[in-house]
This record gives structure tokens, sequence and C-alpha cells, in this order.
């Protein structure tokens, strides 16, 4: 009979409709801004800077090393480095940066500056939310609004943010350790000569 | 009465017709991108026809000459934006090529299981955007899009990202499955049959569509051979190449499936081998997710940064679900590239646009157009 | 598929007159090329996909490729009288390496699933001799790619039955991807806060930006 084909489609359609009343499967539209979907742990949107500790730049963990500079594909992170330098986790002087600055209306959130990052002080936010109205002032964030809690990292990112913590307990317990060993090694012989 | 009953004589027009100089323009919702066509109408019927593109283009290949080898992955995803993940293994595979690096079972594994995924959602993002165009007015769009979103959903889980994914590597992946992962795709691979079945049960026995695609667009075998055109173009028409049974690149050659290949070469055929596409790419994940292994995921000699490889060049494709997407390096041992060239199936497919759509009227150039399948970030790169 | 040794020898045989060379591939890829003379390359792609051993019907690629000229200081020992006694000096001199545009095709069969020939044209030179014969009439695919390799390189096909620019305006001048291509500095008309990008269009409107 002409017209078979299109009365199965119509019954699918209503199979749907009224589906939609009843059946999860059915209804898939997410009442945003009201309803919202649970953020997912590996998404990636901008980068953010995290420190650890209370205050934000003492406790930075980025030193300046500018690989992330270099790696970036649109060139959208502008650092300049700072000649005083601040101590790190176990304790060594590292450099810190004075501009650390993020274009994130250039930004792709590639995540590439989080893969090379050695010191594991950039990593990538979920935040989405981000439009403004002034599109050149508002959408470059320098360091302040980048910098976030090592808490807030253990909360977006829990896996990773955990791996991370373990591995750097068990490196500042070995930095201490290794201080430790060393002030209480007998101190050298006083070389003949000296002053007397 | 399909408009294939119109013969080509029409397209010398009599002394006293004028013809009607259409530009269907870039801004336009069924050319699928900015992508323009020039068509001189008698009538309703086309008489010639340019396709005019270039205005997405970005220049990408001149990009990746600045870039190093790495920073060219993201670029890579932008390309034919709906299949994201088959651009980053072109890519990674052609530099592995020129590196001589080997990607361990495991991540090869992920690789297919990914690649036929993203064959999932193009297919079904094409079959939504064809009866789009032909005037369904969105049902069968929503449809599809509401199980192209669950795999966009696993695609956030693993990658970081929906459609920019930038998750292949050279001589890997980029991290490992998150737990659940597996569960979750054995999960929704036993459920995409019955959708395709609803799909199948909405469209392919509607007469609409019978009579709007059976005997449009016809191509030929040997044009299309001829034409460069690849992918399920080129299968609508008979001629039997798909690049996972040529090449056997990756771990293909280990899976059991069959290639599905058209009669006529007309619309119909071409939207029928998609559909039935994916329902060969479900039985490869299956066996996929059956089979993967344990292991690494990158090659240990794999550097991230400052890659060199020695100076040569390769020349290195896979089955995208557009089409044989290749890459074309040369390096001089520097970091960068020195040429780095992608060949773009969407663009050689438009090749013999203008030979398909000759004696067919206006609205059924939309409608070809639709079934050529082109995304216009690979078009204009 | 045969040897590249073998099919050069069967191209010669069939296409008399034309010269046919192995360019190596330093990669591990191992994908050697021929390169082709443009005389008679129109008479080799023919026999290419006619021979039915051979039958590559399906040109899967063509593209462009610019290699500028480069200056190389080698050291080479002369012998020179220095002070009435004759010494071998070292003496630097320059080489310099020969400045062509190429264009490079692959081939494929789709008959015999074999695969791929890498044939490669080069010009005589960057500046004014840059024609080479447009292989579209022996494979359709060509048409478009070679259209792409006039509008961003410059070199023109000679039969190509539609030569004109594909992704650039028809109204544009320069060739982009050459390697000495310029890049005009008044395109970002709207000055994002990138140092150089705001430099560049400081100097460019010396009124203040027009946006």
């Amino acid at each position: 009979m002409n017209g078979l084909g299109i009365i199965k489609g119509m019954i699918e359609t209503a199979r749907n409709f009224a589906g939609s009343y009843h059946d999860p499967q059915r209804l898939t539209t997410v009442q945003y801004p009201e309803q919202k979907l649970p953020p997912v742990e590996n998404a990636r949107t901008i980068p953010f800077l995290v420190f650890d500790g209370d205050e934000a730049m003492a406790g930075l963990r980025c030193t300046a090393c500018v690989i992330c500079e270099k790696e970036c594909p649109p060139q959208c992170i502008y650092i300049v480095k700072d000649q005083v330098k601040k101590p790190d986790y176990v304790g060594k002087m590292q450099m810190q940066p004075k501009v650390f600055d993020i274009d994130i209306s250039v930004c792709m959130s590639c995540g590439i500056c989080v893969e090379v990052c050695p010191f594991d002080a950039i990593k990538m936010d979920q935040v989405f939310e981000l439009s403004t109205g002034d599109r050149f002032g508002k959408l470059l964030l320098d360091k302040h609004q980048l910098a976030k809690p090592n808490d807030y990292f253990v909360k977006i990112h829990k896996t990773e943010a955990g791996e991370i913590d373990v591995r750097r307990e068990e490196d500042k317990l070995k930095a201490e350790a290794a201080a430790a060993a060393k002030a209480a090694a007998p101190k050298p012989p006083a070389t003949p000569g000296a002053a007397k | 009465m399909s408009a294939g009953a119109i013969s080509s004589e029409l397209a010398e027009p009599a002394a006293e017709h004028q013809l009607l100089e259409v530009s269907l323009g870039p801004q336009h919702p069924s050319t699928h991108g900015v992508f323009r066509m020039d068509v001189s109408l008698d009538g309703e019927v086309v008489v010639k026809l340019k396709p005019v593109f270039g205005y997405l283009h970005r220049n990408h290949e001149k990009i990746a000459e600045k870039c190093s080898y790495l920073g060219s992955i993201p670029y890579t995803d932008r390309l034919d934006y709906i299949c994201s993940l088959t651009n980053n293994w072109a890519y990674a595979m052609t530099v592995e090529k020129l590196a001589g690096l080997v990607a361990p079972e495991r991540a090869e594994y992920i690789r297919v299981m990914l690649s036929e995924l993203t064959r999932l959602i193009n297919h079904s993002a094409l079959a939504g955007f064809l009866l789009q165009d032909m005037g369904a007015l969105g049902t069968p769009l929503m449809y599809a899009f509401r199980e192209r979103e669950k795999i966009l959903d696993l695609f956030e889980s693993l990658t970081g990202a929906r459609m920019m994914c930038n998750y292949m590597r050279f001589g890997g992946c980029r991290c490992d499955l998150p737990p659940g992962w597996i569960e979750q795709t054995r999960s929704l691979v036993a459920n995409f049959p019955s959708f395709l079945d609803e799909f199948e049960a909405l469209l392919t026995g509607n007469e609409i569509l019978l009579a709007r695609t059976e005997g449009v667009g016809v191509l030929s075998k040997e044009l299309a051979v001829n034409a460069g055109v690849t992918g399920p173009m080129l299968r609508a028409t008979g001629v039997n190449y798909d690049i996972r049974k040529v090449d056997a690149y990756g771990v293909y050659g280990r899976f059991s499936f069959r290639v599905p290949l058209g009669e006529r070469g007309d619309v119909f055929d071409r939207y029928m081998i998609r559909i039935l596409e994916m329902r060969e790419s479900l039985k490869i994940l299956e066996q996929a997710l059956r089979d993967i292994p344990a292991g690494p995921i990158i090659d240990p000699k794999a550097k991230l940064r400052n890659l060199r490889p020695k100076p040569g060049e390769a020349y290195g494709r896979i089955e995208g679900p557009k089409g044989e997407l290749g890459f074309y390096l040369i390096s001089d041992g520097g970091p960068n590239p020195y040429r780095y060239r992608i060949r773009p199936p969407s663009l050689i497919n438009l090749t013999i646009l203008e030979d398909m759509c000759l004696g067919q009227t206006i609205a059924d150039a939309v409608v070809i157009l639709g079934s050529v399948d082109i995304v216009l970030g690979e078009v204009d790169r | 598929m045969e040897t590249l040794e073998q099919i050069k020898a069967r191209i010669e045989a069939a296409a008399p007159g034309a010269r046919v060379e192995i360019v190596p591939n330093g990669s591990p890829a191992n994908q050697p090329s021929l390169l082709l003379d443009a005389g008679h390359a129109r008479a080799v792609a023919q026999f290419l996909r006619d021979d039915p051993a051979l039958a590559f019907d399906y040109a899967s690629n063509a593209t462009g490729v610019d290699w500028p000229g480069k200056t190389i200081k080698e050291k080479i020992k002369v012998k020179k009288m220095v002070e009435g006694v004759e010494k071998e000096v070292e003496e630097v001199c320059e080489k310099k390496t020969p400045a062509y545009l190429e264009a490079v095709y692959h081939l494929y069969s789709m008959a015999r699933k074999h695969g791929p020939l890498i044939l490669r044209l080069r010009t005589a030179n960057r500046a004014d001799q840059v024609s080479l014969p447009s292989l579209t009439p022996v494979w359709r695919s060509c048409e478009f790619q070679e259209r792409e390799i006039f509008d961003l390189y410059g070199i023109h096909f000679e039969g190509h039955p539609d030569l004109r620019r594909i992704l650039m305006w028809p109204e544009f001048k320069d060739y982009p991807m050459r390697k000495d291509y310029v890049e005009p500095d008044d395109y970002e008309y709207e000055p994002t806060p990138h140092d150089a990008v705001l430099t560049r269009a400081r100097e460019h409107y010396p009124g203040g930006t027009p946006a």
C-alpha cells in the first residue's frame, strides 16, 4: 500500500512522543541553568595555576621555566621571569614568574601546556561560564586570577591530584631525610694551615 | 516522478530561454558550512554548477610549518571538526612512519575503538543532516544527535573534550582508559542496534525519501575512480576499495567485518551504505572490546617535546568516515615540518559535484551535496 | 607492485625520450619517488594508468613543495702558491643548491590494490619558468588539487581545463605557501592584547585603530 512507510515512521514518532512523558531514555533535555550536568573528571576548558598552602603567590608551584609558553600552539601564554627566587616544597630555591598571563580568547583548551609542565604547576580547569562583556580586558587572565589552591585541584581532578600529592609527600620526606642526614654527619676535620 | 527522468538534452537550452544564475551563497543552512555554488538554471534544471569555497581557509599547512610536530595535533582536530579523532590518527600515523615509532598493542586497540566510534557519530550526523536538507524539519536529526550525545559523553570522559579531542600522540595515546569506560562503551554498543532499527523504521521505507533519493545524482564507477572519489561515495558506485582492508593499518587485519557496496551510485545507495557501515562498525567495536589487551599505551622511544625526525618524507592515509584522509610530511631534520600537506577527502569528492548535478533540479542539487558529506573545515583547511 | 627500478625500465621503454630518476627517501617510511621531466610527464602518466600490470588508476594526492635555494659553505683543499711555495690551503667555497618548485603526485591502484607510486615534477626556477604539464586529462582527481597548487605556489599547469584560484579570492596577488611569503600586517584590525600584534597594528594605523 502506498504510504505504509510514512505510517510506520509516524508510529515511531508517536512512540517517542508518548515515551517522553515517562521514559528517561526519551526525554533527554537538561533544563540548564536550573539543572546542570554533573562535571566530568577529565574535562578541560582553560588552564589554571596551582598553589599549595594559603598564600597564592608564595605557594605557587610555577618556576617560570617557560616550557608551556614555548609549546603552546596558539602562543597564548605570556611569561616574564622574576629575579627574586623563592623556595619550593622541598626547600630548593626556584625562580618565579613576575607576569604570567593567559589570553583565554586565544586558548584552544588543548592541554599541551599541562602535559609538558615538569612541576605539576599548571592544570586544566573545568569552568565554562566565562563570558564577559569586555573582549580585550577581561579575557586576559593574569597570575592572580589564574592561581587556585590545591584543594580546588583535588576537588575537580580527584585521581590525578591524589597521585601528585602522594608523590610530592614522598619527595618532601626524602628531602627532609637527606637534610637531616647531612646535618647529623660529623663535621670534616679542619685543614692544616687554616686560620689559627 | 523522479528527477532522473529529465534527459540531458536540456543541458543545451534553446535560444529563447534565458539562464538564471543563482548563487547558493556561503550563508545557507543546507550547504554544510560556508560553501557556495554558482548554479546556472534553465527553469529549475541545473545547466552549470561551479563550487566556490575558501571561506574557511585558515592556511593550516603554513601554521604547521611554524609549530612543532606536537603543536599541530590540536590543529588537526579542527580540520574535519565532526570526526576529530580520525584526523589525529592519520597525522600520528604519518609522523610515526616518518620517525620510525611503533605504537603498542593496547594503544592500537584504543585507536581502532575510537575511530569506529567516530565513524558512528559521523554517519549518524550525516543521516540527520541529509534528512534535514530534504525537509524533514529536524526529527531524524534530533534522534541521531540523541545517540551522538552518548558517544560524545564517552569521548569527554576519556579525552577531556567532546569534539576537539586531541588524544592521539606519536607512538600511542595520550592517557589510559579511565575505570568504567569499557563497561560504558559495551553497554552503548549493546543498545546502539536498537537505535539503528528505530531509525530505519522511521526512514528507510519512507516513500518520500525513496522518491527524492532513488535515481538522483547517479555516479558511474569509472568516473568515480578517475576523479579520486573515496569513502562511502565510492563504495556506493560498486567499487570495493576500503583502506581498512587494503592497507590493513593499525590492527584492522585482526577484525572481521564486511564492506557494504552499492549498486547504482545514487543518493539512496550512499545513505544506505552509511547505515550499513554503522552496523559493521558495531561489529568491530564488539570484537575490539572483547580483545583489548593490557599494557603500555605509548612507545617508550617516543619523545613528547622536541621530536626531530630524520630528513625524509612520508605519506600516511586512513579510511576516515568521509573517505581517504592522507597526510604528506617532509622533514628536514628540524623540530618543525618542512612541508605539511593534508589530502582532504571532502575536497576531492567535490570534483564531480557538477557532473552529478547536471540535468537535475535545483532541489536535487541540495540533496546531492548533502550526500557527498563535506565538512568545510576539511575542504578549506 | 614491481620495484621502482623495474617500473623505471618499463617507463623508459614505453615513452622513449623520457628521463626518469629515482629519488631516495631518508626516513624509515621507505617511500622513494620517481622524478620525471616535464616534457614527457603526460605520456608517462598515460602509460602508468593504462598499463594492465601497473593500472595506477587513482591519483590520491597532488601537492606542491617550495624549495628555495640555499647557499652551502664548503671547505675544500686547493693547491695554491703561497709566498712562492706550493701548499695545500683550505678555502671556503660557496655552493648554491638549485631553487625550484615541485609538484608531487601519489598514485595508487584500485584495480590491483597496490601503491603508492610517487611522481615528482620540478620547474626550472621559482621566478619565471614556473609551468608544468597538467595531469588532469589523465586523472580527473588532480583538477582541484592542481588549482590549489597554482593558487598557493604559483605553478602554472598547461592543459588544465579551468586554472584559476580556488582557496584565495580571484584578485589576490601573492602565493601564500611559498617560503618567502610576507604576510600583510593590516589584517588583524581588531588587535587583541598580544604585544607583537599591537605594535604592528600601531605602526600600520598611526592615528589609532579604526575598530
